[in-house]
């Protein structure tokens, strides 16, 4: 073989090589297309999955819908059980605004501080803490929120614990401001040099710049951050479970205990028997997850498609 | 080449004397009951090196569904299948393996130790408010609750509370989390089974004068408890048949059933149906 090659003349020797990249052409487009429908077929049958689980409650069950959706009254065991799950999608909205309310400011700040105060340093400082961030797992995070965020909580309150939609809104604004920090750092650092350059030359000073030019050619995608952040504070079912207290009623103030859509589904799926109408009640609220997550994917390409620079 | 001699002589040895039990059993249900299904397995195991169990936990109502199904070959509920819907409790057979006590339980700072059931009721249904009310300090009370499906809620609720639903209240599914709330938690109160009520963090509660301890449990006197059910799709047969055996055996009932805070179901002087009628 090798003494073949050796004997092989100048031009031989280039086909049979461009033979060769044929044939691996061939054969890394078809290793990567099967990825992307495998990638494809599991998110699909995902949603069909769920869509159908989901919707039993409704079609098998005799669960209406409207009363799912808008009854405030959840009390599947009970002999007249009543499924409304309204004080849950409003607890999870109420926590997810709230954490992106609190990590938002912070993180686009972090992310101009990286970027324009102090790209040097800042950087060096702040990159590894993100990282860091990120790699910390929810269970630690709803430990540390139930050992010290909870009693220390519990202080400002005339009785009880400290468990409050307060405390989950505190743990997932630190969960997702790395999202919002990394994401809003890219886009800070992607903007071209031109526009900095241009508004100094203007005479502009630093802040100016930063907040007149930069901020706004940015703000589409320092939104699409916000709204990537905002998504995973939706989903997140186990810190908050360990702080936010679950419970049925609606909150009347951010100190007083809630319930979220993900921490009323973990707490009682393993308890509930398959095709009961308590668990297809839970397959329901997952479905509810999934559209929310659709919706944010929609915002999220709105606000992409806005992108100015 | 030793090994195969080895087990060649240790093949003879069991086929010359009582059969050792062999094959494989997947257990899984109630995560309360993981804990005494497990270290019956392991001393199992231990007594019988061909036999492989594995106990899963995760919650009554999956190990009743995997059962049904025939995904697995016991499953452990902390209710009786009738009480479940959507399981054919026809088609399973419900092996009682322990009993469960269960006590509400306080904050020892409330100041109380004893009180009626209905005074039970109305704490529970958030008719009263404060401790001071049942001559203990004046502390609000908390409530913690577990989910609506749980098992041991169900419990609480069918014979403490005559089937009165419970006021809001945090909610939490583990009873280690249930028990940190309550120790650490002015005017707390909760439910734990009474393998959680080993040390003073939290105060378990007479009812009518009634202690919740394991010989008033046995004798009927003390009302809130529960059988841990085994269930099997179908007679039991093989493997499973004999683990369940070993475990309902006096051996373990006295042992590891006593050790780990339940009562074994040899001692009840009392028995229940699934309808909670108690003869």
């Amino acid at each position: 073989m090798i003494n073949n090659r050796e004997n092989m003349s100048v031009s031989e020797r280039l086909i049979s090589s461009r033979q060769n990249r044929q044939l691996d052409e061939v054969r890394g487009r078809m290793i990567v297309t099967a990825c992307a429908l495998i990638m494809i077929a599991a998110s699909v049958a995902i949603t069909i999955f769920l869509g159908v689980k989901g919707l039993q409650s409704f079609l098998v069950n005799g669960v209406s819908p409207i009363e799912f959706l808008t009854s405030l009254n959840w009390n599947p065991t009970d002999s007249d059980p009543k499924y409304g799950v309204l004080p849950f999608i409003f607890g999870s909205f109420a926590v997810t605004i709230l954490s992106a309310l609190i990590a938002a400011p912070l993180g686009i700040a972090g992310a101009i501080f990286m970027t324009e105060i102090a790209p040097n340093w800042g950087k060096k400082v702040l990159q590894p803490v993100i990282e860091l961030l990120v790699g910390i797992p929810s269970v630690v995070y709803g430990f540390i929120g139930l050992t010290v965020l909870v009693p220390f909580i519990a202080q400002f309150k005339s009785s009880g614990t400290g468990h409050s939609l307060l405390a989950g809104t505190i743990v997932l604004s630190v969960m997702i401001l790395p999202t919002i920090t990394s994401i809003s750092a890219d886009a800070m650092a992607s903007l071209p040099k031109s526009l900095r350059e241009g508004s100094y030359a203007l005479g502009a000073t630093r802040w100016q710049t930063i907040r007149k030019v930069l901020v706004p050619a940015a703000f589409p995608t320092l939104m699409t951050a916000v709204v990537l952040g905002m998504a995973r504070a939706f989903g997140e079912a186990l810190a908050v479970q360990m702080v936010i207290g679950n419970t049925r009623v609606l909150p009347e103030s951010p100190f007083d205990t809630a319930g979220t859509l993900t921490t009323i589904i973990t707490l009682n799926m393993g308890h509930t028997t398959y095709g009961s109408v308590e668990n297809n009640t839970l397959w329901s609220m997952g479905l509810v997850l999934l559209v929310m997550s659709f919706l944010f994917i929609l915002l999220i390409r709105y606000l992409s498609s806005r992108r100015k620079v | 080449c030793g090994n195969a001699g080895e087990s060649k002589k240790s093949n003879s040895d069991s086929a010359k004397g009582e059969e050792k039990a062999s094959g494989s059993l997947t257990i899984s249900g109630s995560s309360a009951m993981q804990p005494l299904v497990l270290a019956a397995a392991e001393k199992f195991m231990e007594e019988n090196p061909d036999a492989d169990i594995q106990v899963q936990a995760g919650g009554s109502g999956t190990g009743l569904s995997q059962v049904s199904e025939g995904a697995v070959q016991i499953g452990n509920s902390d209710v009786f299948a009738e009480e479940k819907e959507g399981i054919d409790a026809k088609a399973l057979v419900d092996h009682q393996v322990a009993v469960v006590g269960m006590a509400a339980a306080v904050n020892p700072d409330a100041g109380v130790k004893d009180i009626s059931k209905d005074e039970l009721k109305k704490i529970f249904t958030g008719k009263i408010k404060n401790w001071k009310e049942l001559g203990g300090k004046d502390q609000k009370i908390t409530l913690v609750n577990r989910p609506d499906s749980s098992g041991t809620r169900a419990t609480f609720v069918k014979y403490a509370l005559d089937g009165a639903e419970p006021a809001e209240g945090i909610t939490e599914d583990s009873s280690n989390t249930v028990k940190k709330i309550i120790a650490d938690t002015p005017g707390a109160i909760g439910y734990l089974a009474f393998s959680y009520l080993t040390d003073d963090k939290v105060t378990a509660l007479s009812i009518d004068g009634v202690k919740p301890e394991a010989k008033n449990v046995a004798t009927g006197e003390y009302p809130i408890w529960a059988y841990q059910h085994s269930y099997t799709k179908g007679e039991a047969t093989g493997l499973a048949k004999e683990f369940l055996d070993y475990l309902k055996s006096e051996d373990i009932q006295k042992s590891i059933v006593t050790d780990q805070g339940y009562i074994p179901v040899t001692d009840m002087k009392v028995t229940r149906d699934a309808n909670g009628k108690q003869s």
